[in-house]
């Protein structure tokens, strides 16, 4: 049982992206903030899976996919710690630390109500805001601070 | 300075005084046509009749024509159209909008889509940065500088936006602050985690007498109602404070008083013939800073 277990774990990826130590919680957010949900590449998705470092882990594996660092960093919001391993031909070719945009456009909602973006079909823009380790976001439109958690 | 202006900061500490001075002059003389043939929209999504009428008369002793609605019911708006398409629509009439909106965060996405500078008449609880102009017109009026004054804040410091916005701005000036409200209505966290960042004094109190003495400008405000999801707390809250004449007899000489309007018991009407009442002054300054306002980012001042 052992050693297929640790199969599935490993399997292996010929091209393609692997993002690893995503907070196993966090794991369908990252589907979402990265639109991998309904795209036709074959992804393999690990939830619950023993890390020495963050406890519960999560991973996902997408073939034949390699995203621009923009893209990969809008993930920093819910996975900070993740790791980007860019696989070629089997192998590793590159891994990536995560850095946090300054600012996102359109992946999340605003928090305030009475903001313009939840009435009319206006863009969300965000400042990221980073303090004591704790993640918020300031809404370009009406100025009030989201707190991360409560956003995604 | 061919701009919209949306929130205070995004005016620099000299745009700031640039409008200031360029208000004393409209002071001086109030009837200057010299934006002869534009025509400006006011567009009220909500009624506010008290600033509607400021900004109008301002367009009005300009020399410039006003075009716009009083309240969205009867417009295109009722029958859903959408804020951009509004805005679209009207920019391309006009040389300025002026906007008040229920939603917040409208104006600064009308400036994003408009091809004129637009002006924030209120966003809803979020910005009135004309207001804030006023004030700071006011408290340079009344003093002879806007440097180095200590400013005590009274009533609803929690929800009430003429507070912070005047607070950001005036942080620019080396100000003390002391903050009167109680408990439920104590000015937020981060406006003065702001003032730790930039090494600015501020007391707290709950007692209106306690700081009575020391301020140079008192701004006092209104507990708004509709600011309160719970009606039992505004029920606590809402005559906490109640300013006499009779408390007024060891304040500084040169100490005024502010508030926006209207008021409704925190101010009582014996106050209003002492040399302190600033409050109805303070309201036809909106006037001179509305015209500096919009006299300076057409460009014109
Ligand atoms: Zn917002």
């Amino acid at each position: 049982m052992e050693s297929i277990n640790k199969e599935l774990k490993v399997s292996a990826l010929e091209n393609g992206t692997v993002l690893d130590h995503i907070p196993a919680e966090n794991v369908y957010k990252a589907l979402d903030i990265l639109n991998l949900r309904g795209i036709s590449n074959q992804i393999t998705i690990g939830i619950n899976l023993n890390s020495k470092l963050y406890g519960k882990k999560g991973i996902i594996k997408i073939a034949d996919r390699f995203f621009e660092d923009d893209e990969l960093n809008k993930l920093a919001l819910i996975a900070p710690h993740a790791t980007v391993n860019i696989i070629r031909n089997f192998q590793v070719v590159e891994k990536k630390k995560l850095v946090l945009p300054a600012s996102i456009e359109g992946i999340a909602k605003c928090m305030n109500p009475k903001c313009i973006t939840n009435h009319q079909p206006v863009k969300t823009k965000f400042r990221v805001i980073s303090e004591n380790g704790e993640i918020s976001l300031l809404c370009h439109y009406c100025e009030k601070r989201s707190d991360i958690r409560s956003i995604f | 300075m061919n701009k919209s202006l949306i929130s205070i900061q995004d005016f620099t500490k000299e745009e700031i005084l640039h409008v200031l001075e360029t208000a004393k002059e409209f002071e001086k003389n109030r009837t200057q046509h010299i934006l002869d043939g534009k025509v400006i929209a006011c567009i009220f999504f909500e009624p506010s009749t008290r600033t509607r009428l400021s900004f109008e008369t301002a367009v009005n002793r300009l020399g410039a024509k006003v075009i716009g609605f009083s309240d969205a019911s009867n417009t295109s708006v009722s029958k859903g159209e959408t804020l951009k398409d509004t805005i679209k629509m009207v920019s391309n009439y006009v040389d300025m909008i002026i906007m008040r909106h229920p939603l917040e965060g409208s104006s600064r996405y009308a400036s994003e889509v408009s091809s004129v500078p637009v002006v924030n008449a209120g966003d809803g609880a979020n910005q009135h940065p004309s207001q804030t102009l006023l004030d700071m017109y006011s408290i340079m009026q009344t003093q002879g500088r806007l440097d180095g004054l200590n400013i005590n804040m009274v009533g609803d410091l929690k929800y009430g936006r003429t507070t912070h916005s005047l607070l950001q701005a005036m942080s620019l000036f080396n100000p003390e602050f002391v903050f009167t409200a109680p408990d439920e209505l104590k000015m937020p966290v981060e406006y003065k985690d702001f003032l730790d960042t930039k090494g600015i004094k501020y007391t707290e109190t709950d007692s209106l007498e306690e700081h009575l003495d020391d301020c140079d400008i008192l701004y006092m405000t209104r507990v708004q109602q509709e600011r309160f999801t719970d009606p039992m707390e505004y029920e606590k809250v809402k005559d906490v404070y109640r300013l006499k004449s009779s408390m007024l007899k060891t304040v500084k000489p040169n100490m005024k008083i502010l508030h926006p309007l209207p008021r409704v018991s925190e101010i009582d009407q014996d106050v209003d013939d002492s040399p302190h009442a600033y409050y109805f002054k303070q309201a036809e300054n909106g006037l001179y800073v509305r015209m500096a306002i919009i006299s300076c980012l057409l460009g014109y001042r």
